[in-house]
């Protein structure tokens, strides 16, 4: 009998932009492989996430231009229609735990940030 | 792989609380790491919307009623089995076989069988023309089956029977009965006057209703004839539906071994388990409480509770209220509590217009104090405070029939006492309707102390957000009766008021955000203290609000100067003081909005508003129209927006002095002054108010001498008369107390109140007001001028800062890697001769 073996998924890294594209302690949209990713440069920490541009409540691609902000220790951000605020870390929706949004990896490197898919 | 340590959920059954179970499952956290799921149907479609099947009928088609699309499955994950009814469940193997002989083996079965229609014992039912209201199915067969017929007939007269008889009559038939074994429509919901009172309205709709009958049998050869009753009549009819109530699917569990009721029901505990804890049932085939839940409503609530027990969370399934609310045939009727309730235990109040078609009643204990329950036809409007009235056992108005009658005679609620004056059933979030006791009552008895968790148990605010401050109020004032000593602070980031905080941030000279947090605040802010502090920062200094840090900091609209829109477009204001405009510009308008494809339409505050603009096109449209001499005209801002104008003394023949110059000076003087919330005047030439200025924030009424002033007015959600501040003052006296006025209320107010609410939650109310402003008692007159003359100094038209600037200017477009490249996902439908956003799902 053969046996299957799924191996993980490998995670194709794609260049997204310079650091100075996306504003400190704010959000910006990337287009990669037709997928619309907001990219957030956590710059009182010195992170970057990525998730989702779609908030799932009404379909809306804008949470690039929400404000980010944190909740206790979780980083997050709100949408700018209707205020459903969702962590940054996991995609979970805090406001509703009907929702959440995909995260993406992102890694930045000599000025550069890429988005893993 | 993980996938063999699962644990793998069967699901027989996928109507809407099925399907409500596997949208619960998966909304959760890495649940596909910790389950497998499989679904086995009965019927050839995916989950579709049963309590408005009949819309089938009005157009609907099979797809639109679907819960979720037949993809929907396959995308997360869950295995779908249609048209295979599960068969048998092997307890012992824990497997079930599906009528194609499928087996599947399991760790947990949810039975969502449902119901069917019960159809009694009557002689004739088996002929043909005699149908059952329950899927998709039995609609298409009426459906064909109408077009032949002429006379249709109903057995049942409650909920589903009512919708089916107006089915057959919008299938074209030209008669249609409903036949009701009880002395009344609607019996389980309703009494005898308010069934009196639906059944005249469906009777003007041209339905027929037979009470008190029997139907013994059905008469005709191979199809139905017509139908004969008890007491000897009868009725020639082509078509019947049988909609005399449902009968649980218990049958799979009753060949499992399972424990099932007699009379129908397959048997569960709180936690919903059947007499096999790995076997859970749900919905209409579930026997709960010693009862059938027969609503989605609790249907829904089973599949939360079963969901959570598969997480190993604590969640008993409580004896549900049945209040119902809904619109039948386009009637009202709703019931609630014991709508019933009598004896010498109870008073009941009715109320009753024959000519309106409306019915209400009210069951109250007989010491006037809880309401007991209640029936409404007709209109239904109150129902919501009624129900949160009884439910919460709310002390009642010495008067009870108060609330069904409304407020009649002419007292007022004083002003001043605020919200906690307002009814208990005052609708606070019109959004998820949810009234201030049902508020008051997560914040006393479930310690729900902030908008946050507010949000979370009541979903209160997470609609359109417009009662957000509403429910802020409420917090405080509950708060303040139970005698605890409330802070009103801005959020978990700040612990000041906006008021302290704008005066710290002043004396220390802050011009960031960053500078704010670090020196006063904790944590990394927040979607309300970080509007708040642009305010505060634009109040103080008005800099342009999109240097320094002070971008990322506005709100949806600020940020990009444009009022955001559905499918998350923007749409372009450009000032028109006083609504003068000249030909000219008009023309210009005209062009920017041809060239770039808006939609236009005339505002309420006369100016003209362009829709539908794409993120990357507005500052090439902003730089068309300062060119032509436009400026920003702020409606995107907690700012001054319009000062309204009625033509005044240079046109009118009433007028008695020039509005609309003074109207043109004044919004000149204020505008892009920032202010905790947005701020609207009128001025107007005559007493005949044709601007309408008493009901905004600051309004100017001319006189024979000179000017009336008013004060913190509101149209609105809560329209409120501007009070009069002063009389007869020449312009210069007017414009100084507007500058004193204006800068104390930017000053001390809190975020997001406008001028009328923080009147009246000021102490002292007008008098007080007066004293700060006109007479000056707090000395701080000559400062508040001095203030707003340094914010009108500063002022400048931010979008033209914006269109002259490259790097401010960058930040409009939606993808920063592909920066001409407009949001693919912005979409509009044609409206008229315009268009539209397309309507979000």
């Amino acid at each position: 009998m053969e046996s299957i073996v799924i191996e993980r998924e490998e995670i194709t890294w794609h260049l997204a932009c310079h650091v100075a594209d996306v504003p400190a302690d704010g959000g910006a949209c990337v287009l990669i492989e037709d997928r619309q990713i907001a990219i957030f440069n956590y710059a009182r920490r010195g992170e970057w996430y990525a998730t989702d541009n779609e908030c799932p409540h009404r379909q809306q691609t804008a949470l690039a231009r929400g404000m980010i902000g944190s909740q206790g220790d979780e980083p997050k951000v709100a949408c700018p229609f209707h205020k459903k605020t969702f962590s940054l870390k996991t995609g979970q929706c805090l406001t509703d735990a009907e929702y959440r949004i995909r995260t993406y990896p992102i890694r930045v490197e000599a000025g550069l940030v890429y988005i893993g898919l | 792989m993980l996938a063999n340590t699962n644990k793998r959920v069967v699901v027989i059954g996928n109507g809407m609380v099925g399907y409500k179970f596997c949208e619960k499952l998966i909304a959760r956290e890495n649940w596909a790491q910790r389950f497998t799921l499989t679904v086995f149907g009965e019927e050839p479609r995916v989950a579709y919307d049963r309590v408005h099947l009949s819309e089938y009928f009005s157009g609907k088609t099979a797809d639109e009623l679907a819960l979720a699309p037949d993809t929907w499955y396959a995308e997360h994950g869950i295995q779908l089995h249609l048209s295979d009814p599960v068969v048998h469940i092997d307890r012992e193997r824990k497997e079930v076989r599906s009528h194609h002989g499928l087996v599947v083996s399991y760790d947990y079965i949810l039975l969502a069988t449902g119901s069917g229609a019960f159809v009694p014992a009557i002689p004739g039912v088996e002929k043909e023309g005699v149908f059952v209201y329950r899927t998709i199915e039995d609609l298409e067969f009426i459906q064909s089956y109408a077009s032949k017929a002429r006379r249709g007939a109903v057995v049942g007269g409650g909920l589903l029977g009512l919708e089916a008889a107006k089915a057959l009559l919008d299938l074209g038939l030209h008669e249609a009965h409903v036949v009701e074994f009880a002395p009344r429509l609607m019996p389980r919901q309703i009494d005898a006057a308010g069934s009196g009172t639906l059944q005249s309205q469906l009777e003007a709709l041209g339905l027929t209703v037979h009470l008190n009958k029997n139907t013994q049998e059905i008469i005709g050869g191979d199809a139905i004839e017509g139908m004969r009753f008890a007491d000897g009549s009868a009725l020639d009819v082509d078509m019947l539906i049988i909609s005399a109530g449902i009968r649980p699917r218990d049958e799979l569990a009753k060949r499992a071994g399972l424990e099932t009721h007699p009379r129908g029901g397959i048997v569960v505990n709180d936690h919903l388990q059947t007499s096999d804890p790995d076997i859970f049932a749900i919905g209409e085939c579930a026997l709960a409480h010693q009862m059938i839940y027969g609503l989605v409503a609790p249907g829904y609530e089973m599949a939360a509770v079963v969901v959570a027990r598969l997480f190993g969370e604590e969640k008993k399934f409580k004896p549900f209220d049945m209040s119902t609310k809904l619109k039948l045939i386009g009637v009202d009727v709703a019931s609630f509590g014991n709508p019933f309730a009598e004896g010498p235990d109870c008073r009941t109040v009715t109320y009753e217009n024959k000519a309106k078609g409306i019915y209400k009643r009210i069951n109250i204990t007989a010491d006037g104090k809880e309401l007991l329950g209640g029936i409404l036809v007709g209109d239904a409007e109150q129902y919501n405070g009624l129900l949160q009235t009884c439910k919460n056992k709310t002390i009642l108005p010495p008067d009870p029939e108060d609330l069904i009658l409304g407020l009649r005679g002419g007292e007022e609620t004083a002003g001043a006492a605020g919200i906690m004056s307002l009814p208990d059933d005052a609708l606070i979030c019109s959004c998820e309707a949810i009234t201030k006791a049902a508020i008051c009552n997560e914040i006393t008895n479930n310690g729900c102390t902030t908008i946050d968790q507010l949000k979370k148990s009541t979903k209160a605010c997470t609609g359109c957000g417009g009662c957000t401050p509403l429910v802020k109020d409420l917090i405080q004032g509950v708060l303040k009766q139970q005698g605890l000593y409330v802070r009103n602070v801005l959020c978990e980031h700040f612990d000041y008021s906006r008021q302290e905080l704008l005066d710290l941030v002043r004396i220390n000279g802050l011009k960031t955000y960053g500078g704010v947090l670090n020196q006063f605040g904790k944590g990394d802010g927040c979607e309300v203290c970080k509007p708040a502090v642009a305010s505060i920062l634009a109040s103080l200094w008005n800099e342009n609000i999109l240097e320094k840090d002070r971008a990322t900091i506005q709100d949806s609209n600020d940020r990009f100067l444009a009022n955001i829109q559905k499918g998350g477009t923007y749409s372009v204001v450009p000032r028109i003081p006083g609504g003068e405009i000249t030909p000219d510009k008009l023309i210009v308008i005209g062009q920017v909005a041809k060239k770039y494809d808006l939609y236009t339409k005339i505002t309420g505050g006369q100016r003209i508003d362009l829709f539908g603009a794409h993120l990357n096109d507005l500052p090439k449209i902003w730089e068309e129209l300062i060119d032509a001499g436009f400026e920003s005209g702020h409606a995107y801002g907690k700012a001054l927006r319009t000062v309204k104008s009625c033509v005044g003394s240079t046109w009118c023949r009433y007028g008695v002095q020039d509005s609309v110059s003074f109207a043109v000076e004044v919004e000149e003087r204020y505008k892009g002054i920032r202010s905790p919330h947005k701020l609207k005047s009128g001025v107007s030439g005559c007493i005949r108010e044709c601007a309408e200025a008493q009901s905004k924030d600051f309004g100017i009424i001319a006189t024979e001498k000179g000017w009336n002033l008013y004060v913190c007015g509101n149209g609105g959600s809560k329209p409120q008369h501007a009070q009069l501040l002063a009389t007869d003052i020449d312009k210069e006296t007017c414009i100084r107390l507007l500058d004193r006025f204006l800068m104390f209320y930017i000053k001390t107010a809190d975020p997001l109140t406008r001028t009328a609410t923080w009147l009246n939650k000021m102490e002292g109310g007008i008098t007080y007001l007066k004293a700060v402003v006109v007479d000056d008692v707090l000395g701080i007159a000559a400062e508040l001028e001095r203030e707003m003359q340094t914010l009108i100094d500063n002022y400048a038209c931010e979008w033209k800062e914006v269109v002259e600037n490259p790097h401010l200017r960058k930040r409009f477009t939606h993808f920063i890697n592909a920066p001409e490249q407009k949001d693919p996902a912005v979409q509009f439908e044609p409206l008229r001769t315009q268009k539209r956003a397309k309507e979000w799902k």
